[in-house]
């Protein structure tokens, strides 16, 4: 149990900063003092966490970030099911992000939908002295050849792209014009660019915005009747099947989602995006750069929304009603009222059983924040969180609508950091990645991977909130967490009182 | 509504009801711009065809699921086998990220390595600084008793100089002058991640051997009776070095083992993180010079590495991942003659346990055709075992594996009569492999976690052996080396061959005849 729950907040944030001051102590000077602006203890009132984010990350420290093409590739454009993304070049890159990251489609695999295939050129010494443009040339055609139902084709540039002096924009121009007008897309997302997957987002965003928005012909692709009650879902990659435990909420209420960006989405879907009436956006840190285009270019609306437990379910659920009539509107209610059984059956299940738990969490993307929510339906309570490659927006959402007063936050922690952390406070749960999973186990620490759900899901919606109830009560109350210790370890020494 | 809080349904269960099923066929028709479903089957059709095969087999740039991956995991995999080191990869920090998840999606196990996070700027003025502060950070954090650098292929196009580059370092200050900084430079695009794992090990022992990189004497040579023992790069390190010791340790044999990864890889959960746990030590890394003879289970994870350590006198002795019968007698016997200790009764008669054990199952095995794909020594190491079971190792197929390979993988099917319709594949990948399936159909697949998409595809069950297996647990504590190893393999194969016999007889009151309780 934790210690945290029976101290005063006062005594926390001591506690907070005095361990925030410990774990200084370990860096040169120069190191110290970058890592501080990046550690806080957050107070009350305040717009923002205290911290400095988006920085680069220090050489040397484990930091828990990726790259550019993680944020492309891995995050915004891998998910498009219908078009063939191609990892140019090494073969590193796309093998250790192949699959990984559960984006659930329905498709034919390899035949008219690639998400869980490996493509790369695979580039050899000679590419790298001579270049890759012809190679990826010859490439694309071989695609068309073997894969003739391919929607179109994206280029996700791996380090060596633009250190080379590749071209990839002429190649997708000519290409494009030579297989006439298909959709190719060169996407500048080398990893050395920006400082974290973040950057890679915004890439990918842009070259929606260049290659496919730009050049698409309205109405191109999309036969579909446009209604008042369009709307997108914008940041959602559909782990574990999230973004259809949400859509069904959606059309319930009575709207209709005509694109999913991007998990389970498809070309068609992205080109027909402009008609929405609404955009919603779950996943504001790697999609609001669309939002923003689409509003200002399209005069489409956006609104941030969060479907991670009931509260903040319903919350949405009205918000998103709020842009449209009063059918909506009665939709939205209907639809709270509709899972409200289910919610009071999964509350009164678990929550006795999480009821004063206490979560640390260390994710990236939307989580640090949204699943909060979520964890306090369940009665649990989080000590502390962090992005792993947040902006300054995002610690002001935290602060202004998600953490309590006196939670430790650590922007772009390092690996020595969060361990002397969670060391320190025992949270009950610790919710980060794959990477750190099992340093925590070792500790006996209860742990879920909070980016793939641990290989469960979904946690969206109402049917995904009673997955993750479940899952939280699975992790933290398994019988395995009582024998981390061998019995002749922890064994009560004789007490001189039994001789009385 | 699908959902019930009693019990409760995962994604498996949760999307087959008929409000998601009937949400899925809508979005599809109204939103995807799907392709016709005659054409789509069309088109999986001929993708099964001996003229989508012939297209398939003609690619010249485009690489689909290959078996591989890049240097640098294999750097880290090799580092990791050392007393308290850190590996510490030069370059982009997104690599490292990924290396991290890969080992641990595969060993359930943290896996720790660092980054000089390269950004645009080093890119342009290359990376000295972030090298430099990063020993300096990674030093004073985590306590490494050495840190052994590779480098990713953004440093590798800039041309970043390691050698230079640390001592420069050193000169600074961020490490001491005396600190072990071994180095290897591992470019992502050339080989694979089993050159990685040939040029680190190099680099270690060039470090402790030959004088630091001119920073201390070259060590002297005092040949005595040990030998050195290096595994490859192999998932199932920790099984296998644990077989291993105890095999050196019937016999007698004193022994070094080289990037010995087996505990790091295997920590107990009992409350505490151990970020460093067993491996090589540093001493041992050096004395490892004086050894009279040092062997290795992957040859082609060792090429560089072997050829260094033959410069230093000693003999060296290269096998292909041996596995079965006779790949075992051929390591005891060579093991026996470079040490002159006679191979034991207790290792004798595991000998004739496993022989027992093949005689015993061999009429399943026997006769059956198998596909094979992995890293090149597993890959001949698994046909051999198979051959020795009389099973045919049809098509045997290595992403990594090159031309030298190839003809050695041939030359071992010559010298075998099952082994006459046999052809090895390198430098294919697994849709080339999607192919051979289709068109020359085998009984079973042995491959890593990523044969599952063949298995779904062409129905042709698979055993997984291999690296990385994501989604079954804890194979890599089970030895697949020695007479015990290979018994583990035999049941491994036996296992999935009686599972597919009931699978396939399993229909009540149609096939159920041929569903025995005895087999």
């Amino acid at each position: 149990m934790s210690r945290a729950t029976t101290q005063s907040v006062a005594e926390i944030k001591a506690r907070n900063k005095q361990l925030i001051d410990e774990v200084l102590k370990v860096y040169p000077e120069k190191t110290a003092k970058r890592r501080a602006k990046h550690l806080s203890v957050h107070e009350a009132g305040r717009s923002d966490c205290g911290v400095k984010s988006n920085i680069k990350s220090i050489p040397g420290v484990m930091t828990i970030r990726g790259c550019a093409y993680a944020g492309s590739k891995g995050v915004v454009w891998g998910p498009i099911k219908d078009m063939i993304h191609i990892s140019h070049g090494p073969v590193g890159c796309g093998q250790y992000s192949w699959g990984s990251r559960r984006n659930y489609y329905v498709g034919t695999t390899g035949i008219d939908t690639f998400v869980t295939l490996q493509f790369t050129s695979d580039f050899q010494e000679k590419d790298i002295v001579f270049g890759g443009d012809k190679k990826v040339t010859k490439l694309i055609d071989e695609l068309q050849e073997l894969f003739p139902l391919n929607r179109g084709i994206t280029i996700q540039s791996e380090c060596p792209i633009g250190l080379i002096g590749d071209d990839i924009e002429a190649v997708s121009r000519e290409k494009s014009k030579e297989y006439g007008g298909k959709t190719i897309v060169p996407v500048r997302c080398e990893g050395f660019r920006g400082v974290s997957q973040s950057l890679g987002h915004h890439i990918a965003n842009d070259a929606v915005r260049d290659w496919i928005f730009d050049k698409s012909a309205p109405e191109a692709s999309s036969k579909f009747e446009p209604t008042p009650y369009d709307v997108a879902i914008i940041g959602d990659y559909n782990i574990g099947g999230d973004a259809w435990s949400s859509r069904i909420l959606l059309e319930e209420m009575g709207l209709r989602v005509i694109a999913q960006w991007s998990g389970d989405g498809s070309l068609a879907e992205l080109e027909a995006t402009p008609k929405a009436k609404l955009n919603i956006l779950h996943c504001y840190r790697s999609m609001n750069y669309i939002s923003r285009h689409m509003e200002e270019k399209f005069g489409i609306p956006w609104c941030e929304y969060n479907f991670f437990g009931p509260s903040k379910i319903a919350e949405s659920l009205r918000k998103i009603a709020s842009f449209f009539d009063d059918k909506i509107k009665e939709g939205a209610e209907r639809v709270i009222a509709k899972y409200q059984p289910l919610v009071d059956a999964v509350t009164a299940k678990y929550l006795p059983r999480l009821e004063g738990k206490t979560v640390m969490l260390f994710v990236g993307g939307l989580r640090p924040r949204h699943v909060i929510g979520a964890y306090e339906d369940l009665g649990m309570d989080v000590v502390g969180t962090g992005y792993e490659f947040g902006h300054n927006d995002d610690y002001q959402r935290t602060a202004q609508h998600y953490v309590k007063d006196g939670t430790l936050i650590y922007d772009d922690v390092t690996g020595y950091e969060f361990e002397r952390f969670v060391e320190k406070i025992r949270p009950d749960l610790v919710g980060s990645g794959i990477k750190e999973k099992y340093v925590f186990q070792k500790m006996g620490v209860p742990f879920r991977q909070m980016h793939s759900w641990d290989y469960s899901g979904p946690y969206h919606g109402y049917d995904g909130f009673a997955i993750f109830a479940r899952d939280m009560d699975m992790a933290i109350n398994s019988p395995i967490w009582g024998k981390t210790t061998a019995p002749w370890k922890d064994a009560p020494r004789p007490s001189l009182m039994a001789a009385e | 509504m699908t959902q019930n809080a009693e019990h409760i349904l995962d994604h498996s269960e949760l999307f087959r009801g008929d409000e998601y099923q009937q949400m899925l066929a809508n979005k599809k028709a109204l939103f995807e711009n799907p392709h016709d479903p005659a054409e789509v089957d069309r088109i999986r059709e001929w993708s099964k065809t001996p003229e989508y095969r012939e297209k398939n087999f003609a690619r010249e740039a485009l690489t689909v699921n290959p078996a591989k991956a890049c240097q640098p995991l294999g750097a880290v995999f090799a580092a990791l086998g050392f007393e308290r080191t850190l590996p510490f990869v030069h370059g982009s920090q997104g690599c490292v990220a990924y290396y991290r998840s890969h080992l641990s999606r595969h060993f359930k196990e943290p896996t720790s390595c660092v980054s000089s996070s390269m950004t645009e700027d080093a890119a342009v003025f290359g990376g000295l600084n972030n090298l430099t502060d990063g020993l300096a950070n990674s030093y004073n954090m985590y306590k490494p008793k050495m840190i052994a650098v590779a480098t990713t292929c953004m440093a590798e196009v800039i041309g970043d100089d390691l050698n230079a580059f640390i001592k420069t370092s050193k000169e600074k200050g961020s490490v001491p002058a005396d600190y072990d900084v071994p180095f290897a430079h591992t470019p992502a695009f050339v080989g694979s991640h089993v050159t990685g794992y040939d040029n680190t090990l190099k680099g270690i022992l060039e470090h402790f051997w030959d004088g630091k990189a001119g920073t201390a004497p070259k060590l002297q040579r005092k040949a005595n009776n040990t030998i050195n023992f290096i595994g490859g790069f192999d998932g199932y390190t920790v099984g296998n070095m644990r077989e291993i010791k105890r095999i050196f340790e019937l016999m007698g044999i004193g022994y070094t083992i080289l990037a010995d990864n087996s505990d790091v890889f295997d920590t107990p959960t009992d409350g505490e993180f151990r970020m460093y746990d067993g491996g090589t030590t540093l001493k041992d890394a050096a004395n490892a010079v004086h050894a009279k003879a040092t062997i290795s289970m992957q040859q082609y994870c060792t090429e560089k590495t072997l050829a260094f350590v033959k410069g230093h006198d000693q003999e060296v002795v290269a096998f292909n991942h041996p596995l079965g019968v006779g790949a075992t007698d051929d390591f005891l016997m060579t093991l026996s003659r470079i040490t002159n200790k006679a191979i034991p009764n207790a290792l004798e008669r595991e000998r004739g346990r496993l022989v027992d054990a093949m005689a015993d199952s061999s009429a399943h095995v026997h006769g059956k055709k198998f596909a094979v794909y992995g890293d090149p020594d597993l890959c001949y190491g698994l046909a051999a075992f198979l051959l020795e079971l009389g099973a045919e190792p049809t098509h045997v197929l290595s992403t990594n594996g090159g031309k030298a390979w190839q003809q050695k993988m041939q030359a071992l099917f010559a010298s075998s009569p099952f082994g006459k319709n046999c052809r090895a594949f390198p430098g294919k990948d697994l849709w080339h492999m999607r192919s051979l399936l289709f068109t020359e159909p085998v009984d079973f697949l042995i491959g890593n976690t990523y044969g599952k998409y063949l298995e779904r595809d062409t129905g042709t069950p698979l055993i997984r052996i291999g690296f990385p297996i994501f989604d079954r647990h804890h194979h890599h504590r089970y030895p697949v080396w020695g007479y015990q190893g290979s018994m583990n393999v035999l049941v491994k194969i036996l296992d999935k061959i009686f599972d597919e016999i009931d699978r396939k007889t399993s229909s009540v009151g149609k096939t159920d005849y041929s569903f025995d309780i005895i087999r």
